[in-house]
Order: C-alpha cells, then structure tokens, then sequence
C-alpha cells in the first residue's frame, strides 16, 4: 500500500497543501511586522547620512518631524499626489533621466521648519557584479556633501563590498558637486592613500575595487545629472 | 568524508525509559566531541566559514539551525512510518524548507538587522548536510523524542565551533566581543587583523580547531 503510485501522488499532494498552507499564513501574518522594519531601515539611512546617529536614538520620532520627504520630476517641480514611499527607486534607475520620479528627503531645522539644513537623494546604479544603490546628503547650499551612504547587492567582499563602510563613506564629506554653477559631480580615483583634500571633485578610491569605484561615479553622475535643475533652483535662492 | 553519518544508528527501544536515560544524554553529548558534525563528520563547513566573523550572527545562526534540525527530525520522525520509501528524500527537504522559511520569516520581522548581516545563509540552511544528514541517519528509524535530541545535539555540537570561531574571529580581526570592544576597555590600542575577517581566515582557523580536537579525542578516519 505504502509503495502504491496512488498512496505516493496523495501524500505528495497533502504535504505540498499542509505546508504551502502554513507558509501562506506565516507570510500573511508576519507582513506588517516586516515592512515595518524595511521602512525603519530607509528612515534611518536617510537620517545617518546627514548625522551620527546614537544608539537608540528614536528614529521615527526624529524623522516625523525634521524630515520632510516629496517626489519631484526632472525640471525639479514637485509632484503632487506622489509619496516618495510609492517610488520604487530600483525601477526609476531604470527609465531615461528625463523621465524619473525623484524622491527627496529634506532635513528640516528643528527650530525653523521652512529652512532646509540638509538634503537627501535616493542614488541607484550598478557596480562591479550587482547593483549599488544609496543616499547622498547635501548642506543648505545644495552644493557641498555633507554625507553619503551606499549598499550594494553583491560586490566583492574586503574589496568593492568597502563602499558600505563608513570610513570609505566619510572621505564624500565636504567635496562640491557643482563647479562654477556646472555640475561636474564628485568622483573616487584609482589608487588609494592619496590626498585629494584640494581638489573638491575627487575622492580617495579604494585599492583593488576601481571598478566599483566607475559603478559608483557612474551611479553619482547619472542621479546627480536627474537632479541638476532641483540643486540648481535652491542653490540660487539660498545664495 | 565520514561515512558514519551514512550508517543508520538504531536505538533498541525499551518501553519505560527515562527522558534523560544515559542513551538520550548521549544524544546531547556526542554530537559536542566525539562525533561533532563540523570537526568529526565535516559537514556545514561552507556556513561555518561565512557567519562567523562576529558572535551576533553566529549565535543567531547556530540557534536558526538547531531549531531548524530539532523541529525537522521531530516531524520526519513522527511521520516516519507513513512516509514512502521512493519519496522520501523530497518529503525530508518540504519539511526542512518550511522551518527554514519559517526560521527566516521570523528573523526578518523580529531581528532584521541580524538576519540581514545574515542574508542567504538562514535559507541555505535548506541545504545544509547537517540537517538532511540526521533526516536520513537518524529521525527515519528512531521516536521522536530521541530524534528531538539528536537534533538539539547536533545543533549545539555546530554551535560550539561556531561560537569558538566566531570568538576568536572577532576578537583577533575587530577587538571586540558581541560588539564590544574588549581591548579598548582595556587600555589597549588594537588594530583589528584583516585576515581574521575574511573567510581564508576562518578557514586556517577552523583547520586548527579540527587538528586541535580530533588530538584530543583522538579521532580517526575510517578508510
């Protein structure tokens, strides 16, 4: 009976049901839990690429009231309508510069709301072997860098896979993206341990990753050039 | 590769016989020396070189696959008798995959930070010998309760080399212990060793501690 080709195709069948069935209902109930957590994930990238976050710093907190976050569009006027949270970044990457929806995350002074400290732009490309994607973070004269933070999904641990650490991160602070009101972008070079701190436009690279760093520069260039005629149009009126 | 793992260990089964009868502690005990999977029978090598470069997401790790063996060789064992025999390999992985799933799940919603330091390691659990190992060696021909213990047992026997690797990977590469930074407290400058972090490290390392083990219990391979 056990060996029978009826008994082998039922009990295939009842444990494909028992266990889809509880997987379904795992997912289903755990969901909320999730985004939740994705969604804290976001908060506290945007936030740490502008500041040091503490440990246990409340994040929400922070980010309900110094963040004000909206979409825009190439010529850099907002979107009406849009949350920057229905733009899926990853698939924006993929349209042609002109026609992207472009979040922005701006970081709102704590004493006067209307006065924009830092702001954040979502960044997507791709590096060596995978995407790379992040934020980058600029001060009130929508010029100078005041933070970057990358991920990337599948770069060579020790080598590319460093543009997720802070201290390659740190060495974006204080470089310029315009250069005489042309935007010129900030971009790692080949070679590390170099000094670059005269020059505003180029970054100390990474030793055995060049190739992420183009991914990188490529990434910056390609977002930045989305966003010129938004950094443009403040950078003008704070002036 | 040992072949004790292929050979089907029975357990003459009395019908009074203590929880924690000397057999059942056995369970728990061998799996750590004498017959650890990692050291001894060379299996989840491949995970052991990757989540060990801090004690965090090993733990963590060693506890996903120690749930997940537990709960597996309850299951096959408890269905032991129903399942057929032509089948069973594809039974043994639905049941593995759906506690992993399960595991996974649950990590992304309770400790994502973790669970993403730990990334595609929680569901290669799935293919982790260890498990389809005990499956196959164990929970098919023993109750399941024994099965529940060697699953624990073996879990704590994978656990243990990956606490001692990630103990000394973390120390020696980052300074620090479960984030803690251990040399600093001390006074002492520390500049982390590279190697340590990278898996080439953790290998040589978990070379020494298999040298250093089967001295101890002077284990043999079989030929």
């Amino acid at each position: 009976m056990r060996q029978s080709n009826a008994y082998i195709v039922l009990y295939a069948s009842a444990i494909t049901i028992v266990c889809g069935g509880l997987l379904a209902f795992a997912s289903i109930s755990l969901k909320d839990k999730q985004d939740a957590n994705i969604a804290l994930e976001q908060k506290k990238n945007i936030l740490s690429s502008v500041l040091t976050l503490e440990e246990g710093a409340n994040i929400v907190e922070m980010y309900g009231k110094q963040v004000k976050s909206f979409v825009i569009d190439y010529n850099g006027n907002v979107k009406a309508g849009l949350k920057p949270e229905d733009v899926i970044v990853a698939v924006e990457y993929k349209k042609k510069p002109e026609d992207r929806l472009l979040p922005v995350y701006e970081f709102r002074s704590q004493t006067d709301s209307s006065k924009v400290e830092y702001a954040v732009m979502p960044v997507y490309g791709y590096g060596l072997w995978n995407n790379i994607w992040g934020f980058v973070a600029v001060k009130s004269d929508f010029n100078t860098i005041q933070g970057v933070k990358f991920s990337h999904a599948g770069e060579t641990p020790g080598l590319g896979a460093r543009i997720e650490s802070e201290e390659v991160q740190d060495r974006f602070k204080g470089k310029t993206i315009f250069d005489n009101g042309k935007l010129t972008s900030v971009a790692l070079q080949k070679g590390e341990g170099h000094d670059y701190s005269n020059d505003p436009h180029k970054v100390d690279g990474m030793s055995g990753a060049t190739l992420t760093g183009k991914g990188v520069n490529n990434m910056l260039k390609d977002y930045l050039a989305s966003y010129e005629n938004y950094l443009k149009k403040h950078s003008g009126s704070n002036q | 590769m040992s072949t004790e793992a292929a050979v089907v260990e029975k357990i003459e089964e009395k019908k009074s016989e203590p929880l924690f009868s000397k057999k059942n502690k056995k369970l728990i005990s061998n799996p750590l020396d004498m017959d650890n999977p990692i050291t001894v029978q060379i299996l989840g090598v491949c995970s052991a070189l990757a989540v060990t470069t801090q004690l965090k997401p090993a733990f963590v790790m060693s506890l996903g696959l120690m749930i997940v063996t537990a709960s597996s060789n309850v299951v096959i064992s408890a269905l032991r008798d129903t399942i057929p025999s032509r089948i069973r390999i594809i039974v043994q992985l639905a049941i593995v995959s759906l506690w992993v799933i399960l595991v996974d799940q649950l990590l992304k919603a309770y400790v994502y930070d973790v669970s993403k330091q730990l990334s595609v390691f929680v569901g290669l659990i799935i293919t982790n010998c260890i498990v389809m190992g005990r499956l196959e060696a164990y929970a098919m021909g023993n109750k399941p309760w024994p099965s529940f213990l060697d699953g624990i047992g073996n879990g704590l026997g994978y656990g243990l080399i990956l606490m001692t690797l990630a103990f000394f990977r973390e120390l020696l590469g980052g300074g620090s212990l479960f984030g803690f930074k251990v040399f600093e407290a001390m006074g002492i400058h520390y500049t982390g060793n590279g190697l340590m972090l990278l898996p080439a490290g953790a290998c040589i390392l978990l070379g020494v501690i298999i040298w250093v083990q089967r001295t101890l219990n002077g284990h043999r391979e079989s030929h």
